[in-house]
């Protein structure tokens, strides 16, 4: 069954490195868009005092980056696969083997979250060589608020899976999604600069929750507990309802 | 001694009723055809067989356990593009606990290890599955409408590999529609019609129960009157064309007793035809269109 499902995830991995998109905008795009914007857009590398004296290629807009390539593997990624693997019948064919099909949606979230681990990793290495971003004040706060965090977002692609009819219907979804919960998270109007109504309802989002969670962890400061809980919460219900609503077939 | 047994298997979908009242048994080492129009209930059958559905009365019986040994190919299901065939096989063998040697099976089904499956053709497509469904080394392998959608030519290459894999006294349940497959591979078949049984028999005894009728057709200028009085003979038409072209029906050693009373000699263009396993699919699921049973 261990021998199985190593099996199992070597292969998934192997299939998610031979989907150029997947790559390019789960690992590409975050990496490449925070080096290649720090290093053109001059104010970026500037001392910023509306953003409490950092600058802005610092912890607002890594935090940003690595938001986008979670949202990306659990909005787009992660759903798109597995409905896909619903609609052509592989998880009911599984169904029929000693593996249970379960093993197979373990072993994508596991292939999600290590590739989001390292896109993260990546940010923050190369940010650091590049552009000399600090790394995580609290590193520790910065793990847990990226595991839960990651969660959160893949618990929000396991039930887009469990409700979407088809693959189509679930990328259309999945990509509209990412669009307000990105702008939510302060990716093109950061935080600091919402009006205090957008920024109290970005409090209460998932990825608002998670993106003020990784700034704060990435300033040094320890994440706020209402995000903590924000996340818990959504992780929770989106979790639970997934797994009451998920379909094999 | 029975490996799978089928007793009273009904299977409804809310309302509509998928399978009505089947019962069938398979023996260790068969080849046993499911045949039956589209609809049927064919499909049904064989995934409460399979352990896919639960029936809503009735019986299933396998002798075997169902996820370890038992092989299954489903209609409608395949695997992601980029997966290659040799790792779609190496992963399906990893899952059973005595795998048969999944290089060799590749090579039986003459698949490329390194195509990935986006690639392949219909009828390797269909040959990897059967592949897959005995790459746990199973006692019994389910086999959905394989040839469905093949060309002539990849559906012979199919058969050809069900063949070989009989010999392994593999006990194969095979639903089809096709009566050249069933006549070509199963030792026996149920017919189904609106999730019923219709007959289960081997495909002679299929064709004996349609009647199992001959017809000779010739041409003659002698008079054929005679004929009517064989044992053998059911019935004799002249056609009115040019009066020379003669249909004579009947049973048993009709030839010969034809010969005895008018010399082949004697007659031009002979030729002879027996029911035949189509013609006798149609007998029995026609019976059913206006027999007892309506749902």
């Amino acid at each position: 069954m261990t021998k199985s499902f190593g099996k199992l995830a070597a292969v998934e991995a192997r299939l998610f490195l031979r989907e150029p998109m997947a790559v390019f905008f789960a690992i590409v795009l975050p990496v490449g868009l925070l080096l290649a914007l720090g290093l053109t857009i001059p104010g970026f590398r500037d001392a910023d005092p509306s953003l409490g004296g950092q600058r802005f290629v610092d912890a607002p807009f890594t935090a940003m980056m690595v938001l986008l390539s979670v949202v990306t593997l659990g909005l787009s990624v992660l759903p798109s696969s597995l409905v896909i693997y619903r609609e052509r019948g592989v998880l009911r064919r599984l169904s029929t083997t000693p593996v249970r099909p379960g093993a197979l949606l373990s072993a994508q979230l596991l292939i999600n979250v290590v590739v989001s681990v390292v896109a993260t990793t990546l940010t923050l290495v190369l940010g650091h060589l590049v552009l000399g971003v600090p790394l995580p004040g609290s590193p520790l706060a910065f793990v847990a608020v990226f595991v839960l965090g990651t969660l959160t977002v893949l618990a929000i692609g396991l039930l887009l899976a469990a409700v979407a009819p088809s693959s189509r219907v679930v990328q259309g979804v999945g990509s509209t999604l990412m669009f307000p919960l990105l702008f939510l998270a302060g990716m093109w109007l950061p935080r600091p600069l919402m009006p205090e109504i957008l920024r109290r309802i970005s409090d209460f989002t998932p990825t608002g929750a998670f993106g003020q969670g990784l700034m704060d962890a990435l300033g040094g400061h320890a994440p706020q507990p209402l995000h903590l809980a924000v996340l818990a919460g959504w992780a929770l219900a989106t979790g639970l309802v997934a797994a009451r609503l998920f379909r094999w077939e | 001694m029975a490996i799978i047994t089928v007793d009273h298997l009904r299977k409804t979908y809310g309302t509509r009723v998928a399978v009505e009242d089947v019962s069938f048994s398979v023996k260790e080492g068969e080849v046993f055809g499911i045949v039956g129009r589209n609809g049927a209930g064919k499909t049904t059958t064989v995934e409460c067989v399979a352990g896919l559905r639960t029936p809503t009365a009735g019986t299933v019986t396998v002798d075997a356990d169902l996820k370890e040994q038992v092989g299954v190919q489903l209609q409608e299901c395949s695997l992601p593009d980029k997966i290659r065939v040799g790792e779609a096989l190496a992963l399906y063998a990893s899952f059973y606990s005595r795998p048969a040697d999944w290089r060799a099976l590749a090579a039986e089904a003459g698949l490329d290890l390194r195509a990935p499956f986006g690639k392949l053709s219909g009828g390797q497509r269909q040959r990897l599955s059967v592949a897959l469904a005995l790459v746990g080394s199973p006692r019994v392998a389910i086999l959905d409408e394989l040839t469905t959608g093949l060309d002539p030519r990849a559906r012979r290459e199919t058969w050809e590999l069900i063949a070989r894999i009989r010999e392994r006294g593999v006990t194969i349940l095979l639903v089809t529609h096709f009566m050249e497959e069933v006549e070509r591979l199963c030792d026996r078949v149920a017919v189904i019609s609106r999730g019923r049984v219709r007959a289960v028999d081997t495909p002679a005894g299929l064709v004996a129960r349609a009647g199992g009728e001959q017809r000779l057709i010739f041409h003659t200028d002698d008079p054929v009157d005679g004929l009517r009085a064989l044992p053998e003979v059911a019935s004799v038409t002249v056609a009115d064309r040019n009066g020379t072209e003669v249909t004579v029906t009947g049973t048993g050693d009709l030839l010969s007793a034809v010969a005895a009373v008018l010399p082949p000699s004697r007659t031009r263009g002979l030729r002879m035809e027996r029911t035949s396993l189509d013609d006798a699919f149609l007998v029995l699921t026609a019976e059913s269109l206006t027999g007892k049973e309506e749902s």
